[in-house]
């Protein structure tokens, strides 16, 4: 499947003033969350790795896709894992366990 | 076929929607796992979907790839917070690493057939996923001390750099013209995997918040431009979600350190950092103890914590919350100032006191905070110096004139934690410690909040 420049580039435009307005809204307070969690997220690069991997096309296509698996899932898993485990510590005051 | 190919379109349809309620969740503490979620169940029906593709003929590369994947990155999910600055350069890194070798293959595979739209898309791809790759090894290493914190700089460094950015473009608009020239592919990456390194040699690691934002942002770009490459339009929205996210961040990590956009654009930071004019007579400084201290926050109403760095290298905010639950328990309102560069990454402070259990509603913003100042009996200012500099405010011939600060001044006392009278990163004398109000704790940062708390705790409770 190709898309032509022109739907690409519309596709990024609105996509990019959707990231501006969302991400204008992110408290301070959880911006080292932020920038991991759309970092686990751009790791969806995975799946053109996987394509290039999956069609074997090259033997060098094969190599470099699986290289590119290993980076981007160890982005996916690290990344949602340490987001989540960042974001369980922020707890509102009020009645404070032991 | 044709039913596969839909059911992949609508996988990644429901995906981009995810991801961008995902980041709208994140938008409050409240939501904010739920966000996580999302994230998580989009990334899974992508790549379930990704798998039912067609074209796919043998899984088992696939299959160790993610097996691989998984195990390198369950360590890295589980640092200490102190570390996350670090790992969320190295995942900038991984991130561009995979952009760039798969923006690599696909090069090879079309080449010299390359339409030139593409060849310009896939130049951009793989130029900003290079220069990431090897930026984030480095500002990782430097993080991690690893490697020398101290800018390296050097005559004529900018135009160097600039060069080499020229050549790798100049390489790239030639592919585009004559993509049979597949020799010069290999310099496009080596020149920007070069220049990464030498971007971030002249940077020290006060300007690392700024740096890691602007990397954020580089990748998320390089992975768009894949996108474009690849023809997906998933692949094209989180890259440029990513992209937005690193630039918003940057930008505001600029204007916490007071430094033009323009200049943190051309990798030029580190260089403002003039030495500080030697005014290092002597002034007197009134100190005081962690008893005499302890006896002050007690008799106070209202007390702000203003946490640096400093705190954080000490291993203080363990200590810090102690400090918070006994003046708490006193019925004293004590609220915490949050500087945003006061951490290796925008909002890092607020993960390391999150983590000693401090609750999210007591850390302030800067623009908060500040009007609350006047009517603080104390400011208790912990391993922080630049960030609560009144010079900031008044002394227009200061380095730091201009930057945004935390009016620590406007409390009616202000203590200040500190190992020595040393300028902080910046090199520059703070005339906060001179004032008639202001006490100097001097010690480790953890040992005095610790004594303050022993006196709080075993004098009267």
């Amino acid at each position: 499947m190709q898309l032509d420049l022109v739907t690409s580039l519309y596709v990024f435009l609105l996509a990019a003033f959707i990231g501006f307005e969302v991400i204008r809204r992110v408290s301070p307070l959880l911006h080292t969350p932020l920038m991991s969690l759309t970092n686990a997220l751009d790791a969806i690069a995975v799946v053109g790795a996987i394509i290039l991997a999956g069609e074997g096309k090259t033997n060098f296509a094969k190599i470099l896709g699986t290289i590119a698996i290993i980076a981007a899932t160890s982005n996916i898993v690290g990344g949602f894992m340490i987001t989540d485990r960042m974001l369980k510590m922020f707890k509102a005051s009020g009645p404070r366990k032991p | 076929m044709f039913a596969s190919e839909n059911i992949l379109e609508i996988t990644y349809l429901i995906a981009t929607a995810l991801f961008v309620l995902s980041l709208k969740w994140l938008s409050s503490p409240v939501t904010a796992r739920r966000g996580v979620w999302a994230g998580e169940v989009g990334m899974l029906l992508a790549i379930a979907g990704t798998l039912l593709h067609k074209g796919i003929v043998d899984y088992r590369w696939i299959a160790i790839g993610l097996v691989l994947g998984t195990i390198i990155g369950v360590p890295l999910g589980r640092v200490a917070m102190t570390a996350v600055p670090q790992r969320t350069a190295l995942s900038h890194a991984f991130g561009a690493l995979c952009v760039t070798l798969v923006g690599t293959a696909e090069f090879y595979m079309r080449a010299p057939n390359v339409p030139q739209f593409m060849m310009g898309v896939l130049s951009l791809e793989v130029i900003l996923g290079a220069l990431t790759f090897t930026g984030s090894l480095m500002a990782a290493g430097k993080l991690q001390e690893i490697l020398p914190q101290r800018p390296i700089t050097y005559k004529g460094q900018n135009l160097v750099n600039l060069g080499l950015l020229a050549i790798a473009v100049g390489i790239g608009v030639t592919l585009v013209l004559h993509p049979d020239k597949t020799f010069l592919f290999p310099f496009m990456i080596g020149i920007p995997l070069a220049f990464g390194v030498m971007m971030i040699i002249p940077i020290g690691g006060a300007d690392m918040p700024t740096v890691i934002s602007l990397l954020n942002s580089y990748a998320g770009l390089s992975a768009a431009a894949m996108g474009f490459v690849l023809g997906s339009k998933l692949l094209i929205v989180a890259g440029a979600l990513d992209g937005a996210s690193g630039f918003i961040l940057s930008v505001n990590m600029s204007k916490a350190m007071n430094r033009s956009f323009t200049n943190v654009l051309f990798g030029a930071f580190g260089q403002e950092q003039v030495a500080a004019a030697g005014t290092t007579e002597a002034r007197p400084v009134r100190s005081a103890s962690p008893e005499e201290a302890a006896g002050i926050l007690a008799a106070a109403s209202k007390v702000v914590i203003v946490p640096g760095y400093g705190m954080a290298v000490a291993q203080a905010q363990h200590k810090v919350r102690e400090l918070y639950d006994a003046l708490t328990k006193r019925g004293v309102d004590v609220k915490f100032g949050i500087h945003p560069v006061a951490g290796r990454m925008p909002g890092h402070m607020n993960v390391l006191l999150a983590e000693a259990d401090i609750p999210y509603d007591k850390l302030l913003e800067m623009d908060d905070i500040n009007g609350e100042f006047p009517q603080t009996d104390v400011a208790l200012v912990i391993g922080a110096n630049d960030v609560t500099n009144p010079a900031a405010r008044e002394d227009q011939s200061s380095p730091i004139y201009g930057m945004p600060i935390l009016d620590v001044d406007k409390a009616r006392t202000v203590m200040v934690i500190k190992r020595s009278m040393a300028a902080g990163f910046a090199g520059i004398d703070n005339p906060l410690y001179y004032l008639d109000k202001t006490l100097m704790l001097f010690g480790d940062a953890k040992n005095v909040v610790g004594s303050i708390v022993r006196e709080l705790t075993g004098g009267h409770s």
